[in-house]
Formats: C-alpha cells, sequence, structure tokens
C-alpha cells in the first residue's frame, strides 16, 4: 500500500474518468430535471392515459434496479433494433448511461416535484383563481415558483445520488472514474489507496454541489425577507 | 336597483353529506349582506358557489349576468369581477405585498406593470399600509395582512365583494382595523356578501342579515329586526347564544 505512488501514478486516468464522471452527471441531472417537470405536469393532468404514462413510468423506474435498467438499455435495446430496424445499430456506453441515468432521475424528480407543488397551501391556488387566473397561469405565477423552493432540497439530494449512480454504470464499460479506479487496481493491486482516492473524488464533488445549494437556499430565503 | 347576485334552489353535496338544500336569494347593488349561522351550516360553501370555487349540484347562480353553473361560461372572466377575502389571507407567500396587489391585473392584461404599480400604491394608502408596498406576507400582522389581501382583490377593480369569515384568524385587536377597511367599502356603495360572526358589523354595516342553519336560509331581514326581533326558534336561539 503505497498512497504516494498510487496518487502519482492513478491520478492522471482517475482525472479522465472524473470528467466523465461530472460530464455524464451534469447532462442526465438536466435531462433528468425536464422529464421529470414534464412528467409531475402529466401526472397532474385530468387525462387519464396522459397521468396513466406519467405513473407507469414512475412505477417501472421505481421498481427496477438501476444496474438492470442499464442492462435493459445498454444491451436489450440495441438487440431489439438490430433484429427489427437496422442490424449496423449501436449505442455507445456513454449514451446508455445518460439515457438510463436521466429516465431514472426523472423518474424519482417528478415524485420530488408533485410533494412540492402538494406542499404548496391550497388556498393560493383559491385565491389567484378568484382572482381569475387560469389554472395555468396560477401553476407558474402562484404555484410553482413556491414548489420549487419547497422541492429544492430534495432536488439537490436527488442530484447527489445521480451522481453516485454514475458509478453503477462502470459496469456497462463507462469509462467513468469507478471504471478507471477498477483498470488500475486491475494491474497494480493498490485496492485500499486506489479506492479511497475515489472515495475522496466523489467527497469532493459531492461537496461542491452541496455548498452550491446551500448558497442558492440561502439567496431564495433572503429573497423572501428583509425587503422592506 | 339592478340585481348583481341571484341564486335560484341551490342544492350542494359534498359525496353524501348534503350541505346547502335550496338556497334561494338575491343581492342588488350596492347592498350589504351579512351571512351568520352556526359552524357548519353551510356559509362559507354557499360564499364558495357564488364565484364557481365550489361547483354546485343543482340549482342556478347568476353573478352580474354570468350565469356561474353554466359550465360552457369563461368562469374566469366572471370572477375578475367578483373578489374574495378569506379568512386565512392567502396573501401570495412568495410576493412582495405590492407585487401581490398587481399580479393579477398585470397578468390578466387589465393594466401595465406601471398602472399596476399606482393602483397597489394608491390601494395600500386606501387600507392605510403605504409603509409595506415592499414588505413580504411574513412581515405583517395578521390585521395588515387581511387589510393587503382586500387590497388585493380590489385591484381588479370588482363591482362585488365576497368575505368569508375576515376577522375570524385575527387578534381581538386587529379585528377593527379591518372592519373599518369594509365600513369604507360598504360606504363608497360595493356589493358586499359577508359571512361573520362579528355581530357589531352586521347591525352597523349591513343592509339585511341572513341567518342560516343546516344549509337553509332559515330567516332574513334588516338587522336591526333580526337582531332585536328575530321571529324563527333556531334564530332566537343561536343569537342568545352569542349575544
Ligand atoms: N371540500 C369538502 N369536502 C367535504 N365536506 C365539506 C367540504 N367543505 C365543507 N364540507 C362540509 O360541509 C359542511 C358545511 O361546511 P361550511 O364550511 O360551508 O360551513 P360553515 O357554515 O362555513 O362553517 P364555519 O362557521 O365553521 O366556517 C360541513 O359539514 C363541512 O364539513
Ligand atoms: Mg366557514
Amino acid at each position: 500500500m503505497n498512497f504516494a505512488r498510487t496518487i502519482s501514478e492513478a491520478t492522471p486516468l482517475l482525472l479522465q474518468g472524473l470528467q466523465v464522471t461530472v460530464l455524464i452527471s451534469v447532462i442526465s441531472i438536466a435531462i433528468g430535471t425536464l422529464i421529470g417537470f414534464f412528467t409531475c405536469l402529466l401526472g397532474l393532468s385530468k387525462n387519464i392515459i396522459l397521468k396513466a404514462i406519467a405513473g407507469i413510468y414512475i412505477w417501472i423506474i421505481r421498481g427496477t434496479p438501476m444496474l438492470v435498467q442499464a442492462f435493459i438499455v445498454y444491451f436489450g435495446f440495441p438487440q431489439l433494433i438490430q433484429i427489427s430496424i437496422d442490424p449496423d445499430f449501436t449505442l455507445s456506453a456513454f449514451s446508455a448511461g445518460m439515457i438510463t441515468l436521466s429516465l431514472n432521475a426523472g423518474a424519482y424528480l417528478a415524485e420530488i416535484f408533485r410533494g412540492g407543488i402538494s406542499a404548496v397551501d391550497i388556498g393560493q391556488t383559491e385565491a389567484a383563481r378568484s382572482l381569475g387566473l387560469s389554472s395555468s397561469r396560477t401553476m407558474l405565477k402562484v404555484v410553482l415558483p413556491q414548489a420549487i423552493k419547497i422541492a429544492i432540497p430534495s432536488m439537490v439530494n436527488q442530484f447527489i445520488i445521480t451522481i453516485k449512480d454514475t458509478s453503477i454504470l462502470s459496469v456497462i464499460s463507462l469509462a467513468d472514474i469507478m471504471n478507471r479506479a477498477r483498470v488500475y487496481v486491475g494491474s497494480t493491486y493498490q485496492f485500499f489507496s486506489t479506492y479511497t482516492l475515489v472515495a475522496l473524488y466523489y467527497l469532493v464533488i459531492i461537496s461542491v454541489l452541496m455548498v452550491i445549494s446551500k448558497y442558492v437556499e440561502k439567496k431564495l430565503k433572503y429573497e423572501g425577507k428583509d425587503n422592506s | 336597483m339592478k340585481e348583481k347576485i341571484i341564486v335560484k334552489n341551490l342544492y350542494k353535496s359534498f359525496s353524501k353529506l348534503e350541505v346547502l338544500k335550496g338556497i334561494n336569494l338575491a343581492v342588488k347593488e350596492g347592498e350589504v349582506v351579512c351571512i351568520i349561522g352556526p359552524s357548519g351550516s353551510g356559509k362559507s360553501t354557499l360564499l364558495r358557489c357564488l364565484n364557481g370555487l365550489e361547483t354546485v349540484t343543482d340549482g342556478e347562480i347568476i353573478v352580474d349576468d354570468y350565469i356561474i353553473t353554466d359550465k360552457r361560461i369563461n368562469i374566469n372572466k366572471a370572477r375578475e369581477n367578483i373578489g374574495m377575502v378569506f379568512q386565512s389571507f392567502n396573501l401570495f407567500a412568495h410576493l412582495s405585498v405590492k407585487k401581490n396587489i398587481m399580479l393579477a391585473p398585470v397578468d390578466l392584461k387589465k393594466m401595465t406593470k406601471k398602472e399596476a404599480e399606482q393602483k397597489a400604491l394608491e390601494l395600500l394608502k386606501r387600507v392605510g399600509l403605504e409603509d409595506k408596498a415592499d414588505s413580504y406576507p411574513h412581515e405583517l400582522s395578521g390585521g395588515q395582512k387581511q387589510r393587503a389581501a382586500i387590497a388585493r382583490s380590489l385591484a381588479m377593480q370588482p363591482d362585488i365583494m365576497l368575505f368569508d369569515e375576515p376577522t375570524s384568524a385575527l387578534d381581538p385587536e386587529m379585528i377593527g382595523e379591518v372592519l373599518q377597511v369594509m365600513k369604507q367599502l360598504a360606504a363608497d356603495g360595493m356589493t358586499m356578501v359577508v359571512v361573520t360572526h362579528e355581530m357589531g358589523f352586521a347591525r352597523d354595516v349591513a343592509d339585511r342579515v341572513i341567518f342560516m342553519s343546516d344549509g337553509m336560509i332559515v330567516e332574513e331581514a334588516p338587522p336591526s329586526e333580526l337582531f332585536t326581533n328575530p321571529k324563527e326558534a333556531r334564530t332566537k336561539e343561536f343569537l342568545s347564544c352569542i349575544l
């Protein structure tokens, strides 16, 4: 076990992996947030079919392990396309990983948004509707601004989970930091020092996210105070 | 005078519970009607039916020529003309007092931002809150919140104002300031329907007092008559409990 050696030898490789981890996390969080938002709106609509689509999607994602989802997207889905449409179709590990992570985060974020919206007092909606605002304007101008504020801590929590879940994708050969670490360990057997180093890298990224979110939360809080 | 509110044979049930059992009511322009009655008698439900916050089970409601009970009308348009003030204020928590007032007129394109701001400041002055324009709801006392909520309703320049126990959530020392604003409104000729436990207000301001019990209008009369000489046994019993 030689930390100094591991740090100097593995760092270039791990930093490569870290880039992939950060990139896939950022993209998946962005797409997942959009999916979550629209799924949440579908779930709130009066149309039973739209509601059902949202419900089934969330049910499937919550009810199956992400590893299984990743295998279906990476191995199963290309096979289906190869058989039925295009025999040459392939999906990179990065794309498959991104799809899996986005779909996964989207389902949980949809639930988080729904929770935020239902936490806004019904009186807020009634007051806006009484003034003559339509239900969609009420949602946009009165409910959502308050719901997002309520949902931010849970959203950040989900972002953290998504970042950590990227490590699961190392098994579909996504070249993330965990995957790179396994490659390095494969030739050097420096289990303890390498994986400890990887853990530290995760800690740093997630701490940065936490600091940003605390700042945002604080800012939102001040916006509702001390303005007089 | 013109009838601003007409309620014909109104029935309202929540699943199996029948809450309103055949209400008939007419309110004339400029009239102030107070509704009193025991808890659970359906006062709030009746008021909420008037601006379509509750859908009715049967019967007809016409407010300012809008048939509220007709699903084909544009209920949002009708509501622009019917202000509502709630027991729990319901000020928009994420907006300053001024922005609370400006939201609807600007969003519904009744006024430009500038006009709405001017209107907001003018209304705040009218309810004695000119120094609270930039405060947020949580920085106000209950009485101030309710006055701000009244100003918010008035910004849409409604013809009719509905009040659902506007002072019930207030500490006693703040009730007066809200009632004062309402009195001024009544004096300015606003058509008002007020659900209230403030018998003093009803006596001073109401043109007519309606006593509701068990989903029905038991008795209605000018306050001088209803308070001093109630005809129905149930009215007598209720008044003896609270006066
Ligand atoms: N959304 C609802 N769902 C089911 N029941 C309801 C609902 N709203 C009101 N009720 C019931 O309808 C009845 C009348 O309620 P309402 O709020 O109109 O009474 P109220 O006269 O305003 O009473 P209070 O003086 O306590 O405000 C009550 O029994 C109440 O429980
Ligand atoms: Mg009530």
